[in-house]
C-alpha cells in the first residue's frame, strides 16, 4: 500500500470509531464502503470483515448492501479493462478465438482481474466497429482484425509501459524525490 | 445579433396577451416601420415573466428598462422618446425586482433564455457557486433571516400552502401540506430530507441546480427545518455527481462558518445542521422509503406506506423529504411572495418547471417555465424545432416512469393534471423529443430495460413482471414478436401498474402502454409485417444496393461477412441470407446507394 | 377497550377494532386473503404482492397485510380485476421456478404449489429466462436451494428477527436477487446454528433438511446391522400431523409400532435418556451450587442453542453444563451399556434418532462427542422424513394398533415426556434437584411459572431454605436476551434452560409442515403440541426422573452414580469458541427488538 492509501484507511478506521458512538452507526456504513473503495478500488472481504467487528454489523447484511449497489466493486478491476466484443459481426470474425487467447494470455475468466493488477477480462455487448471486427477495446482505446499474435502483441505493449514506468517512478525514489 | 443597437423583449404570456400585448406589439412594430429604424432593433417574445397585473410588459436592453401598464398609443411614445431619442419615458417605466430578473437581465435576450423563467435555476451561470458572497448578493440567506427573525413555524407553513407549490420530483404532493403534516408531529426528533438521487437517464436538473446554486438548496432546508421543529438536515445525493458533492461540500462549510448553519443560526434559538449521504449507483434509492432506508444503512428497498415518511421515517422519526428543485423554491417564495408565486402557472400547478429538454430538437438543455407553457411552445419555441428538416414524432416526458405523447397532445398546458390525463408524467422534468427516425418499441424496450436493471427485486410483479415485459419487447424488436404479444403487453403493464409496492414498478409499464396506446401500429407492423417503419430495428431492415451504385467496392470491402458481391463499376448486391445487418456497408457507402428497407 | 369503527368488505358493513391492518380484521371476520410473504411472528415486508386488495379512493392496489383499517374504509377483496392480477402475480413466480412438483420434497406440501392451486392457473403466459443457481449441500443440517426460491424474505426475517443468529441476507438485485449467507459462502462454513427454522417458515422447498432417508433404507436392508432407534418427546406429540391428523395427539404407541414394522430390532425412547440427563444435570447443578461451582448453570440439550453459543457467547462456556443432550446420552449408553448386555459389537449397531430437530444431524457429527473411535448416533432423521418413511413403507400409522418401548432404554417418567417443550426441562430437573438436595418430596411438581410461549420467563424455588432463581427462554433471540442479562449480573440466576426454537422443541425445525389452514410456528399448534407432552406427563405414574427404575437400574450396573468417571466419559462433554466469518460482538445494542 501506499502511503497515501494508508493514511486513508487510519482515517477510516477513525471515522468507524466515531460511527461506533454514533446514535445510528449503521447508517454510516455506505459512506464508510465508498471510503473504503476509494483506498482499494473494490471492496476486499477482510475490510467488510473488518467493518462488521467495528460498527458491529452481521456480515450477512454488509454483504447483502455491497452487492446491491451498482457502485460496489465486489472483484478488484485491474489498471486496464480489456472488453472484448461479442457482438454478431465480431463473433462471425473469430472474437471467440480472441476471448481465449485472452484467456490463456492474462491467465483469467471473464469478468477476474489478473493477479498484478494489470488486466480485468470483460465481455461488451457491439462496440459498434464491425468493419473492423473482430474487435477488442482496452479502456478507451479500440482494437480491429485481431487474430492472436496481434492481441497477444498488444497486451504486451501494455504491459512494457507498466514496467516503464514502475522502474521510473522506482528511480525517482531512489533518487529521493517524493 | 451584437450589432443591434436595442434589444427589445416583449413579454406574451397568458397574462399579458389578456391585456393586448400582441396589437401593442403590432402597433410597435408599426411605429418602427415608421421611423425605419426596425432594422436596428432585435425583437424576443417571451413566457409569462409573472407581472400580469401589471401587462402587457416590455423591456428594452441595454439598460433592462422594463415597461408596463401599456396601453396602444404609449407604443409611438416608447419608439420616439427612448429608441430614437435615448430618452427613457420615466412614467411608463415599473421598478420589479423579483428575484428571477437578475437571470432574466443577463441572459434575457437570447432566444433559448428569454423565453423561460428562471426562478429555481436563477442563480446558475450568474454567480460563482463556491462562492458564499456571491449568494449573499443575490439576496442569499435573505429569507432565512426574515423567516427567523419575521415569522412563525406556522407563519411559514401557511406561506408555503399558500403558494401552491407542489413536489418537483415527480408525485407533485402539495409541498405545505407535507410540512404541516410534519410540523404537526409531536416527537421531537425529526429530519429534513433533501432528494438529490436524480437517476432518470436525460435528467440534469438537479445536478446543475446544485452545481450552480449549492446554497439555495441549503436555504430552503434551514427554513424547512425551522417551519417543522428539526435540528437536522440530510442531502442524499448520488456517488455520480462528484462537482456537485463537492459543491456542496464546500457550501456548507461556507454556512456554517457564517452562521447559517450550526447552532443558535443568527443569533436565533434555532439550530440546525446538514449531513451529506452518497448514493452507490441505485436508480430506486430516488424512492423516499428506499431511500430512507439507504440513509438508515440498508439495501435501497421500499416498504408499504403508510405510514408515511411524515408520521414515521428515517429512524422511525417524523421526516420531510422533499427534491431539490422544490427546496430551491422556497426562499424565493418567501422573498417574492406567496401571492406572486401562485399567480404563475395554472389553477392547480403554481409556479415553473425545470424541464431537461434533449433529443432530436434543436436546442437541448434546462428548461424553466411556468406551468401551463404547452409542449408546442417549449419544443418549437424554445427549443427551436426539430433539426434536419424531420418531422416530429412524439415527446417523452418524465423519464423510463413517464410516457410518450404524438402530435395531438402538443399544445397541451403542462401541469401535473394535465400531463396525467394526457397519459404520461410530469416526473422529474425529463423531457426526450423523438422525430420520425426513432422507433417507438424500440423506446419502450430502452425504458424497460432500465427499469428492469435498476428494480430493487423486492416485490413480484416489478420484479417478475418487468423482466417478463422485456422479453416480449426484445423478441418483437428482433422480428421475433408472436400474435398475443401487445395483449400480453397490456395485461402485464396494468398489472404491474396496479399492484407493484412503488413508484418505480407502478411506472415502469408507462412507457409501454403509452406507446401501444398511441403508437400501437408500429407495434403491429414490427409482430405481424415483420417492419419497423422508423428502420431502427435492424434485425427487420434489409440492406439493399439501389440503382445509384457506382460500383465502388466500398462496401465489399468491409463487410464482415462477404455478403456483398459485385464487379468494379458494376452495380453491387447484398445476398441477405448472409447479411447480418451490422450497417457497416450502409456507412462506407458515400453515394447514399444502400437502403434500410 | 376502543371504539369500534366500521369498515365495509365486498359491499357489507362491519364494527371492527381500529389498530390493526385489513388482513387482520379480514382473518378475525373469516375473510381469508390469500398470502405468501407475510407471517404474524416477523415484521411486515408486503413484498409478494399476492394480499392486494381494492381499496376506494386508492389508485393502485394496496397489500392488505400492511394497509391499517379507518373508519369508512370501503374494501374489496375479490373482484374479477383482483383475482386476475393475483394469479398473474403467482404465474410470474412460477415462471422463474423449477417445474419438478411431481420430483420435489414438497410436493403436496408446498404454499406455493396450493395457491396456485387456488388461481386456477390453466394456461402460462410469461414463459421466458429461469434463473438458474447451484444448490448448497455443504451443511449437516440444512441444505439450500436457491432455484425454489421466491424470494418471500420469511427465512431471512426468521433468521434475524426472531433468531438473531444474522446468518442470511437478500443478496444482489432485481431480477438478480439470492437469499445466501455473506459471500455466498457454503452454509456449512457459515454461522448457521442449524435451527432449521428457516425449513418451518419456508413456503417452498428452497430450505430442506439434508435427507438421509434413502441411506437408512438402505441400511434397515442389511442384514448385519443391529438396528436400534430412539425418537424424541416432541416427535410423537407432532407426527401424526403429517398424517392429516390434527396438532396435539400423542401417537407415541403407534410410532413405535409403526418402526419396528420398518425393520428397526429394537426401539428405545429418548425420554429414558432425558431422565439420564436430568440425573446428571441436577447432580452437576447441585454441586456447582454446593461447592462455589460457575454459575447460572445453562442447560446444553439443545444443540443449535449450543452452536449459538460456542460462536456468540464464547466467554460463557464456563456456565454451560457439561452433559450431553439426552440424543447423544441414549446413543451413547446403546454402544456401550446396552451393547455389552446383549452382547452385540457396538460396531454393528445402527443407531438411528428421529428428532423434531435438525441441529441433532449436526450434533451427531461433532467429534467431540465421539467415544471408542465411534459416533453415538450413526443417522438423524427428522420427524418428516421418519413420516415419509412410514408412508413410503405402506405402514398405516394412523390406525396400527400402538406398541410399547423396548427395555432396558424404553420406559420414561413424565419428567422426561416434558422435555419437548420449553420450561419442560427446567422443569424435570426442579423436580429432581429439589429431592436430592432437600431428601423431601415436592408436592406442587408443576411448575407453572416456567411453562408457556413468553419468550423469558423466570421463576424461583425455595430449597431448604435457599431461593434458587431460574429463567427459561426458547428461540434463540430470546437466549441471547437472556444471556445479555447473565453478562451485566451473573448473580441473577443460578439456573436457566435454552432451547433454541420457539415454543421449544415442539417448534423444532424438523417438524411437520403447518397443514392447509395454519401457518407455521401457530402458536395454538405449539401449544397443542407441549400440551400432549404435559397430559402424558400427568397420565404417568412415575413422573420424576430419579424414580425411573431402569435409570436407576443403569447406575446400579454400569454408570455407578452421577457424575462418576464413568458418567464423565461416555455422558459429559466439552465444548469451544467456533468462528467461522460472520461473528461479530454481541451487546445489547446489537440485539434488536424485545423478547417475543
Amino acid at each position: 500500500m501506499t502511503q497515501n492509501q494508508t493514511e486513508k484507511l487510519q482515517a477510516i478506521r477513525e471515522a468507524m470509531l466515531a460511527a461506533r458512538n454514533d446514535a445510528h452507526p449503521e447508517s454510516h456504513l455506505i459512506g464508510i464502503l465508498h471510503k473504503v473503495q476509494d483506498v482499494f478500488g473494490y471492496l476486499p472481504r477482510e475490510m467488510m470483515d473488518e467493518v462488521a467487528q467495528t460498527l458491529e454489523i452481521p456480515t450477512a447484511h454488509i454483504w447483502g448492501v455491497a452487492t446491491f449497489y451498482h457502485y460496489f466493486n465486489l472483484e478488484p478491476i485491474g489498471r486496464h479493462v480489456v472488453s472484448v466484443c461479442m457482438g454478431t459481426a465480431c463473433y462471425v470474425k473469430g472474437a471467440a478465438s480472441v476471448l481465449e487467447t485472452l484467456k490463456k494470455e492474462l491467465g483469467v475468466e471473464v469478468g477476474k482481474t489478473t493477479s498484478d493488477g494489470l488486466f480485468t477480462l470483460q465481455e461488451a455487448r457491439c462496440l459498434g466497429a464491425c468493419g473492423i471486427a473482430p474487435v477488442m477495446m482496452i479502456d478507451e482505446k479500440i482494437y480491429g482484425q485481431l487474430d492472436s499474435k496481434k492481441t497477444v502483441d498488444i497486451i504486451n505493449q501494455y504491459r512494457k509501459a507498466a514496467a516503464e514506468e514502475k522502474s521510473a517512478v522506482g528511480a525517482e525514489t531512489r533518487r529521493g524525490k517524493p | 445579433m451584437a450589432d443591434k443597437q436595442y434589444k427589445l423583449t416583449f413579454c406574451d404570456g397568458s397574462g399579458c396577451l389578456k391585456n393586448h400585448a400582441r396589437e401593442f406589439r403590432q402597433l410597435f412594430e408599426e411605429e418602427l416601420r415608421r421611423h425605419q429604424i426596425q432594422q436596428n432593433v432585435q425583437i424576443h417574445l417571451s413566457g409569462c415573466l409573472g407581472m400580469c397585473t401589471k401587462g402587457p410588459i416590455l423591456i428594452v436592453n441595454p439598460g433592462y428598462i422594463m415597461y408596463g401598464n401599456l396601453r396602444p398609443e404609449d407604443a409611438a411614445e416608447i419608439v420616439q422618446e427612448h429608441l430614437v431619442n435615448g430618452r427613457p419615458v420615466s412614467r411608463l417605466i415599473i421598478q420589479e425586482d423579483h428575484l428571477y430578473n437578475r437571470f432574466f437581465r443577463i441572459f434575457g435576450d437570447s432566444e433559448f433564455f428569454g423565453r423561460q423563467m428562471r426562478i429555481a435555476l436563477r442563480n446558475c451561470g450568474v454567480i460563482d457557486p463556491e462562492k458564499i458572497d456571491d449568494y449573499l448578493a443575490m439576496r442569499g440567506y435573505e429569507a432565512l433571516a426574515k423567516v427567523l427573525t419575521e415569522m412563525t413555524p406556522q407563519q411559514v407553513i401557511e406561506e408555503v400552502k399558500k403558494s401552491g407549490l407542489r413536489g418537483r420530483g415527480g408525485a407533485g404532493f402539495p409541498t405545505g401540506l407535507k410540512w404541516e403534516y410534519t410540523a404537526k408531529q409531536s416527537d421531537p426528533e425529526k429530519y429534513v430530507i433533501c432528494n438529490a438521487d436524480e437517476g432518470d437517464p436525460g435528467a440534469f436538473m438537479d445536478r446543475s441546480a446544485i452545481e450552480g446554486d449549492p446554497h439555495t438548496v441549503l436555504e430552503g432546508m434551514i427554513i424547512g427545518g425551522y417551519a417543522i421543529g428539526s435540528r437536522q438536515g440530510i442531502i442524499y445525493i448520488r456517488a455520480e455527481y462528484p462537482l456537485a458533492v463537492q459543491r456542496l461540500k464546500k457550501a456548507i462549510e461556507d454556512a456554517r462558518r457564517e452562521g447559517f448553519l450550526g447552532e443558535r443560526i443568527l443569533g436565533t434559538d434555532f439550530s440546525f445542521d446538514i449531513r451529506i449521504c452518497l448514493g452507490a449507483g441505485a436508480f430506486v434509492c430516488g424512492e423516499e422509503t428506499a431511500l430512507i432506508h439507504s440513509i438508515e444503512g440498508f439495501r435501497g428497498m421500499p416498504r408499504p406506506r403508510p405510514p408515511y415518511p411524515s408520521v414515521s421515517g428515517l429512524f422511525g422519526k417524523p421526516t420531510l423529504i422533499n427534491n431539490v428543485e422544490t427546496w430551491a423554491n422556497i426562499p424565493v417564495i418567501i422573498i417574492d411572495g406567496a401571492d406572486w408565486f401562485s399567480r404563475i402557472g395554472t389553477a392547480t400547478s403554481k409556479g415553473t418547471k425545470v424541464f431537461a429538454l434533449a433529443g432530436k430538437v434543436r436546442n437541448t438543455g434546462l428548461v424553466e417555465v411556468p406551468m401551463g407553457t404547452t409542449l408546442r411552445d417549449i419544443i418549437f419555441g424554445i427549443g427551436g424545432g426539430i433539426p434536419n428538416g424531420k418531422k416530429f414524432k412524439a415527446v417523452q416526458t418524465g423519464g423510463p416512469s413517464g410516457g410518450c405523447l404524438p402530435e395531438k397532445y402538443l399544445d397541451t398546458q403542462i401541469d401535473y393534471e394535465s400531463l396525467a390525463k394526457a397519459g404520461s408524467i410530469m416526473g422529474s422534468g425529463g423531457m426526450i423529443v423523438i422525430d420520425e427516425d426513432s422507433c417507438m418499441v424500440r423506446m419502450a424496450r430502452f425504458f424497460v430495460e432500465f427499469t428492469q436493471d435498476e428494480s430493487c427485486g423486492k416485490c413480484t410483479p416489478c420484479r417478475e413482471g418487468t423482466k417478463r415485459m422485456l422479453e416480449i419487447l426484445t423478441r418483437i424488436t428482433r422480428g421475433q414478436g408472436k400474435p398475443g404479444d401487445i395483449e400480453k403487453l397490456e395485461r402485464l403493464g396494468t398489472m404491474i401498474q396496479k399492484a407493484s409496492l412503488c413508484g418505480l414498478g407502478q411506472s415502469a409499464p408507462n412507457p409501454v402502454l403509452s406507446t401501444i396506446r398511441n403508437f400501437r401500429e408500429e407495434y403491429e407492423e414490427h409482430i405481424h409485417q415483420k417492419k419497423c417503419r422508423a428502420r431502427e430495428c435492424t434485425a427487420l431492415l434489409s440492406f439493399v444496393v439501389q440503382d445509384n451504385c457506382v460500383g465502388c467496392g466500398a462496401c465489399k470491402r468491409v463487410c464482415p461477412v462477404n455478403a456483398v458481391s459485385g464487379n468494379r463499376k458494376e452495380k453491387h448486391s447484398i445476398n441477405p441470407n448472409l447479411c447480418i445487418k451490422c450497417g457497416q456497408c450502409y456507412d462506407a457507402c458515400k453515394f447514399n446507394a444502400i437502403a434500410k428497407v | 377497550m376502543s371504539r369500534l369503527i366500521t369498515i365495509t368488505i365486498n359491499d357489507k358493513p362491519y364494527q371492527v377494532e381500529p389498530n390493526q391492518t385489513i388482513m387482520q380484521a379480514a382473518d378475525k371476520l373469516g375473510f381469508h386473503i390469500p398470502r405468501l410473504c407475510y407471517h404474524p411472528k416477523l415484521s411486515i415486508e408486503g413484498a409478494c404482492r399476492v394480499c392486494i386488495v381494492e381499496v376506494e379512493g386508492m389508485k393502485n392496489y394496496v397489500a392488505s397485510c400492511a394497509f391499517p383499517v379507518s373508519d369508512g374504509m370501503k374494501i374489496r377483496t375479490n373482484t374479477q380485476a383482483l383475482r386476475t392480477a393475483r394469479r398473474d402475480i403467482i404465474e410470474l413466480i412460477l415462471d422463474n421456478h423449477p417445474q419438478d412438483c411431481h420430483t420435489c420434497e414438497r410436493d403436496g406440501n408446498c404454499e406455493l404449489q396450493r395457491l396456485a392451486a387456488s388461481m386456477g392457473i390453466r394456461a402460462r403466459h410469461f414463459e421466458g429466462e429461469r434463473k438458474r443457481y447451484e444448490k448448497d449441500l455443504s451443511s449437516e443440517a440444512v441444505i439450500r436451494d436457491p432455484e425454489k426460491c421466491i424470494l418471500c424474505g420469511r427465512c431471512v426475517r426468521m433468521c434475524s428477527e426472531i433468531q438473531q443468529v444474522h446468518n442470511l441476507t437478500q443478496a444482489h438485485r432485481g431480477f438478480h436477487t439470492v437469499v445466501m449467507p455473506a459471500y455466498n459462502m457454503p452454509m456449512g462454513e457459515s454461522v448457521c446454528t442449524a435451527c432449521g427454522q428457516c425449513i418451518n417458515v419456508c413456503p417452498t422447498a428452497a430450505f430442506l433438511e439434508k435427507n438421509y432417508t434413502q441411506e437408512l433404507f438402505e441400511k434397515l436392508n442389511d442384514p448385519n446391522l443391529v438396528k436400534v432407534v430412539q425418537f424424541a418427546p416432541s416427535v410423537r406429540a407432532a407426527i401424526g400431523e403429517a398424517f392429516g391428523l390434527e396438532p396435539g395427539l400423542n401417537m407415541e404407541g403407534q410410532l413405535i409400532a409403526s418402526l419396528r414394522k420398518l425393520g428397526f430390532d429394537y426401539v428405545f425412547d429418548t425420554q429414558f435418556s432425558a431422565d439420564l440427563t436430568i440425573m446428571e444435570e441436577a447432580s452437576e447443578f447441585l454441586e456447582r451450587l454446593q461447592s462455589g461451582g460457575v454459575l447460572p448453570m445453562i442447560t446444553s440439550c439443545s444443540s443449535a442453542w449450543m452452536k449459538c453459543l460456542e460462536q456468540f457467547y464464547p466467554d460463557l462456556i464456563p456456565n454451560v453444563s457439561t452433559c450431553k443432550s439426552p440424543m447423544s446420552m441414549q446413543g451413547a449408553i446403546t454402544k456401550t451399556y446396552f451393547a455389552k448386555k446383549k452382547k452385540i459389537d457396538p460396531r454393528k449397531i445402527l443407531s438411528v434418532a428421529v428428532m423434531c430437530c435438525t441441529a441433532k444431524k449436526y450434533e451427531a457429527a461433532r467429534p467431540e462427542l465421539m467415544f471408542d473411535g465411534m459416533r453415538g448416533v450413526d443417522i438423524v432423521v427428522t420427524t418428516r422424513e421418519a413420516a415419509w418413511m412410514i408412508k413410503s413403507a405402506g405402514i398405516d400409522l394412523v390406525n396400527i394398533q400402538p406398541e410399547e418401548p423396548d427395555h432396558p432404554l424404553g420406559i420414561s417418567s413424565g419428567a422426561g415426556a416434558i422435555f419437548g417443550a420449553t420450561g419442560g426441562v427446567m422443569e424435570a430437573a426442579i423436580r429432581t434437584a429439589y429431592e436430592l438436595y432437600t431428601g423431601e418430596t415436592l408436592v406442587d411438581i408443576e411448575v407453572e411459572a416456567v411453562r408457556g410461549l413468553k419468550g423469558i420467563k423466570e421463576g424461583s424455588i425455595t430449597m431448604d431454605g435457599k431461593e434458587i432463581r431460574v429463567a427459561v427462554a426458547h428461540g434463540l433471540g430470546n437466549a441471547c436476551r437472556l444471556l445479555e442479562r447473565v453478562r451485566q449480573d451473573p448473580s441473577r440466576y443460578h439456573f436457566i434452560e435454552i432451547m433454541g426454537c420457539p415454543g421449544g422443541c415442539v417448534g423444532g425445525g424438523g417438524q411437520p409442515y403447518a397443514q392447509i389452514n395454519s401457518i407455521p410456528l401457530d402458536d395454538e399448534n405449539l401449544r397443542k403440541r407441549a400440551q400432549a407432552l404435559y397430559d402424558l406427563d400427568k397420565a404417568k405414574t412415575i413422573r420424576r426422573s430419579h424414580d425411573n427404575p431402569d435409570v436407576q437400574k443403569l447406575y446400579k450396573e454400569f454408570l455407578q452414580s452421577p457424575l462418576s468417571p464413568v458418567s464423565h466419559q461416555y455422558l459429559h462433554t466439552h465444548y469451544k469458541a467456533k468462528t467461522p466469518v460472520g461473528i461479530i460482538p454481541r451487546n445489547e445494542r446489537t440485539l434488536s427488538g424485545d423478547s417475543k
